[in-house]
């Protein structure tokens, strides 16, 4: 009916936002931002959920409840779909754990998907074979190379979209941190980026991963740590590592934090805002042993058993295999991806400009089909340490004022940009990478507006980038849909939920969520990207650069992750400074002066 | 719950809440498609019908053939029976706009890889490429034709609703688990003879009479079993004819247009009577008997107790089945006919769709869908019977469904749309209460009788003697189900005469 009446009432229902706050005599499966509706009837229920929504009804979780049911639907839809060889390497180490002594759980080599995760990892694959056994007893036969009965895929399939549970605690456990009767729309839209992440679907249960269970154990790791529990968090991340490694990446952002803000107590009782309470702060012995002593104990738990046989050295060689290359088989959308394509552009420009001549050893590699793993041309070749020192380099900054100003958004910021730097210029970084960048990316994304900018351009290109690894004609239009209909709710999610926080004159920051003209083009060129490299090129150049489309992808993606990284890095920089860009600053200081009381 | 009731439930829930605050609209629209989409993207993961099952396959091997035939042979010889076109090898027995269709995806297969259609050599030919070739050709028919039918059909009839409360019931409508199911992982192309019928819906019900009467041909043209809505198109279209100030004049126009389009459509096979006659011959197949398979319509359930097959013969059975299918659907037709309003026409599609399932002869267990749609459509007047018709129809085709290995599809879609429907219309379990004893009753029949069936399916071992007794008391409890469905939905259309004819006739904005 009329869209006059609704605009009229949609002051009335602004006095509501930011949220969602529950109709307490109606549980449905969404809180309610705010009701404005045209018809009388409507309005009138608005006004007694207004009165009588203090008292916050238990409704975030039914809603929360009814993502997972969503999610798990999903995840149950895509069962039939595409597998990658990594199920078939987790299969060979359900085998490996289930069949063969400890000692030779690194040393067997009859697959060549040997066991290349640390021993906590290689415990759970031990404990989920004990249930696998029963399934079909064939699954765990180490000779029984890409065995993959019915059975035995509903089985692993089950077995990710269960361990997933692990996520959904986690996210639920982050979120009771914060959730008043202001934020229940903020902790559920959390609860959507992170239970329905399309980089999950895509990678743990299309591909095939784990990576929900591990970003679980993430996850309550930074909710122990929001809610004041540094040494829980500080174990539970040491036992993250023990089942992935790839999570050091995140380490500097942990141990900064962790030395600073747990093994060091605020002298005064101020709450460390400036550079000279670090002067002011004194080192507790008592913290760091604790520390010391847990994580210890934990590598010893992880490690120890394998030390005891000698086989640390040989653990360690299967762990950190740097025989790779600086690139995967498919450039993640990473700084070295941009770097190669430039040396490719010089390879072509060069002779052209009358620079050097045409190399000749490089014509078979550039009309191969995949972008290979080729060495630099005209560009230096880089080195591994070089990676490395970059890598540290870009985290430095951010690790500073993280020493400076050890608050929970800080540290959650230097987690993100941790990962970022990893991903951007480590050594043979995995496109799959990007989901340890986009989940932590989440729950900063509905702090402020621009976080939500730079979370919904991460997010758009970060999961293009991952629709090449499910490269079977069959789940063209399932991988497409998924990231689509993604990008589309984190866009109205935070959408809804900036506007609610710009027209609420209690919360602090009232900045619009809204893209620039070039951000929107960005977005916009996706379709020009997928119509080229879908449709264009094979159909009128199928035999010219057969690596052209997949480059294309992986450059115009960097570009958008760059650009992302840059922008969030620059202001996190600045985050500590202006106050009023923190909307939850009381938890960090609340906990920092609590500590040691 | 009636229709204002549906207003404020709608308006209640946080989704319509949401966009309609925040203006939303067009970003919601896309996203519904987009879910909607991806649904229907997933369910055609899993097997179609009759995948790597020689010699016959199933419904995606006709379909396929059918792309063959139409692109290596010409017109004349699509319905004919030659050596390179074997009739009892999934002869082409669907109208003349499918067989252009099967052409014009038998080209675009061609261009990709000609061994998918090639002539005889391709039979059964299923490789990673071609199913999802297939599988594209219905994704992309569903979003160009049966989606903006649905969208249409919202913005235009259902301008009492506000336009995020359009989008919600076209969410609902498009999430309707028995289409995505037959269409998506089945496999048959439904979503062109619907979408092109609801069009024609959209269109007469907006009084655009001439184009809702093309498009329904064209719709009849796709599929011959669009003939279920012609009793109520007919009325509806002489009741307002009649009621206007030149009835002849606007008969005879609509006249025309209906021969013109058919002429139209049967253009290349207008040569001779024989020619037409073949092809109708394909398309009525009086030969293939009463009912196939266990159908959930009222011969397949007398059969049970009564050997109709035995004791009667086939003409006669003929003669007794379109009586039956006559008697069915007058009372709706006259009344509409008497009648017309918007709703009643709404109410006839059902009533004359649910009269030929139940009592026409020669029924697919799979034509239920051809009530669903209009059933679906009521969800903006009467939900709640709408929902469980939706679910009983998708209930009744179970078997067919396990058969092609979509039962878990077949429960992730039923669920899907529960949980949207319970969001969308804000239903909570303290609803339920304030239910009629009726509407109680309604509820747990309908939930005893759903879990009872599926228990039975996997729990129960039927006796040597009477193999198929999970199929039968599939087909029996659903025909009893859509038996009092009819009932009701014939009393509510009279119901709808009391009624002064501006509060039930759904406004134009």
């Amino acid at each position: 009916m009329s869209s006059s009446s609704s605009r009229a009432n949609s002051s009335a229902g602004a006095a509501l936002t930011p949220s969602s706050l529950p109709s307490p005599s109606s549980p449905s499966f969404l809180p309610t931002p705010a009701s404005s509706s045209s018809s009388s009837t409507s309005f009138s229920s608005t006004m007694t959920t207004t009165t009588t929504a203090s008292n916050a009804a238990p409704l975030g979780d039914s809603a929360s409840w009814a993502v997972l049911l969503v999610a798990t639907l999903v995840k149950l839809l895509l069962l039939p779909a595409y597998r990658s060889t990594d199920f078939e390497v987790h299969r060979n180490w359900l085998a490996i754990t289930h069949s063969l002594p400890l000692r030779q759980w690194y040393t067997e080599d009859t697959s060549q998907w040997t066991l290349d995760y640390p021993p906590f990892f290689a415990w759970f694959e031990w404990l989920m074979s004990q249930v696998a056994v029963l399934v079909d007893p064939a699954i765990v036969v180490v000779s029984n190379l890409e065995y993959a009965s019915s059975a035995t895929v509903t089985f692993q399939r089950l077995s990710v979209i269960v361990t997933d549970i692990v996520l959904f605690y986690g996210v639920q456990q982050y979120v009771n941190t914060f959730r008043g009767n202001k934020d229940l729309y903020k902790s559920f839209i959390v609860t959507i980026f992170i239970v329905l992440n399309a980089g999950l679907l895509l990678v743990d249960h299309i591909h095939f991963q784990y990576n929900g269970i591990l970003n679980g154990v993430l996850l309550l790791s930074i909710a122990a740590i929001q809610k004041g529990h540094d040494l829980i968090g500080g174990l539970l991340f040491a036992v993250l590592l023990n089942l992935k490694h790839i999570y050091l990446y995140l380490a500097p952002a942990y141990f900064v934090f962790l030395l600073r803000h747990y093994c060091f107590a605020a002298a005064s009782s101020g709450s460390g805002s400036d550079a000279a309470s670090v002067q002011r702060s004194r080192f507790v012995i008592g913290n760091f042993l604790r520390l010391g002593a847990g994580v210890a104990a934990v590598f010893a738990l992880s490690f120890g058993p394998f030390l005891l046989e000698g086989q640390l050295g040989q653990l360690l060689s299967r762990l950190f295999p740097f025989k790779r290359g600086l690139c995967h088989a498919y450039w993640a959308p990473n700084f070295w991806a941009l770097y190669s394509a430039l040396d490719k552009v010089l390879i072509y420009a060069g002779p052209r400009l009358g620079l050097w001549p045409m190399p000749e050893h490089v014509t078979a590699s550039m009309t191969g089909g995949l972008v290979g793993d080729v060495s630099h041309v005209v560009l230096p070749t880089v080195p591994p340490v070089a990676t490395m020192v970059l890598t540290l380099l870009f985290m430095l900054p951010i690790l500073v004022v993280l020493w400076r100003r050890p608050t929970m958004p800080m540290f959650l910021r230097s987690v993100v940009v941790c990962a970022y730097a990893s991903f951007l210029f480590g050594w043979h970084v995995h496109e799959k990478a990007i989901v340890m960048v986009v989940l932590p990316m989440s729950l900063i994304a509905v702090q402020h507006a621009n976080d939500g900018k730079w979370f919904l351009l991460l997010s758009a290109s970060g999961l293009y980038s991952l629709l090449p690894l499910i490269f079977e004609p069959r789940e063209f239009f399932v991988k497409h849909l998924i990231v689509l209909s993604y990008v589309l709710l984190v866009y109205c999610a935070l959408r809804v939920l900036f506007r609610g926080l710009a027209l609420d004159r209690s919360s602090g920051s009232r900045a619009p969520f809204r893209l620039n003209r070039l951000e929107k083009a960005y977005l916009f060129g996706f379709a020009a990207v997928e119509l080229y490299t879908e449709v264009l090129h094979p159909i009128f150049l199928p035999n010219w650069l057969p690596f052209l489309p997949l480059l294309l992808t992986s450059v115009y993606c960097s570009a958008g992750v760059h650009y992302t990284f840059v922008r969030f890095y620059n202001e996190s920089l600045h985050h500590w400074r202006a106050s009023n860009l923190s909307p939850t600053p009381s938890i960090s200081t609340s906990n920092a002066s609590k500590r040691h009381s | 719950m009636n229709s204002m009731e549906l207003q404020s439930a709608l308006a209640s829930s946080s989704f319509v809440a949401i966009v309609e605050q925040e203006r939303l609209q067009s970003q919601a629209a896309i996203l519904v498609a987009t879910l909607a989409l991806l649904v229907r993207a997933a369910v055609g993961l899993y097997p179609h019908s009759g995948q790597a099952t020689p010699p016959m396959y199933g419904d995606y091997e006709a379909q396929r053939h059918w792309m063959e035939i139409t692109l290596h042979l010409p017109p004349a010889e699509w319905y004919h029976n030659s050596t390179s076109n074997d009739l009892l090898y999934w002869g082409l027995d669907y109208p003349p706009l499918t067989a252009y269709g099967s052409w014009l995806c038998g080209a675009i297969a061609h261009f990709f890889d000609p061994e998918w259609v090639a002539l005889d050599t391709s039979r059964g030919f299923e490789s990673k490429s071609s199913k999802a070739f297939m599988r594209a050709t219905v994704l992309v028919s569903d979003l160009l034709i049966f989606f903006p039918a649905v969208f249409l059909f919202c913005r235009q009839i259902l301008a009492d609703f506000t336009r995020s409360k359009q989008i919600a019931i076209a969410f609902m409508i498009l999430l309707q688990p028995g289409l995505i199911l037959i269409d998506h992982g089945h496999f048959q192309y439904n979503c062109i003879s619907l979408g092109l019928a609801l069009l024609a819906i959209v269109a007469v019900m907006r009084d655009w009479d001439i184009l809702g009467s093309v498009l329904f041909c064209l719709s009849l043209n796709y599929k011959q079993m669009s003939l279920y809505y012609a009793p109520a198109f007919f009325s509806f279209l002489l009741g307002k004819s009649l009621q206007s100030a030149h009835p002849v004049l606007r008969i005879a126009a609509l006249g025309v247009t209906v021969i013109a389009t058919f002429a139209l459509c049967w253009l290349p096979f207008l040569t001779s009577i024989d020619s037409v006659a073949q092809v109708l011959h394909r398309i009525f197949p009086i030969g293939r008997g009463l009912f196939e398979d266990k159908v959930a319509n009222v011969w397949c359930a007398v059969s049970v107790l009564i050997k109709l097959r035995a004791i009667f013969e086939q003409a006669l059975l003929v003669r007794i089945s379109a009586i039956c299918t006559l008697l069915a659907i007058l009372p709706s037709s006259v009344n509409l006919a008497l009648r017309p309003s918007q709703t009643g026409f709404l109410y006839a599609l059902v009533n004359s769709s649910l009269g030929f399932f139940l009592f026409s002869y020669q029924v697919h267990e799979k034509s239920i869908l051809l009530v669903a749609l209009p059933a679906s459509l009521l969800l903006a007047s009467d939900p709640l019977n709408a929902v469980f018709f939706l679910l009983l129809s998708t209930a009744s085709m179970f078997p067919l469904l396990h058969k092609d290995g979509l039962a878990i599809p077949y429960a992730i879609c039923i669920v899907f749309f529960v949980i949207v429907v319970l969001h969308m219309l804000n239903v909570s379990l303290q609803a339920c209460q304030h239910l009629t004893t009726i509407g109680k009753l309604q509820l747990a029949a309908v939930i005893v009788c759903f879990s009872g069936l599926h228990l039975a399916w996997y729990f129960y071992i039927p006796p040597a003697h009477l193999p198929h007794a999970n199929l039968l008391l599939f087909a029996v409890v659903s025909c009893a189900s859509f038996v009092l469905f009819a009932v009701y939905f014939n009393w509510r259309q009279w119901q709808l005469n009391g009624v002064p004819t501006s509060t039930h006739k759904l406004k134009h904005s």
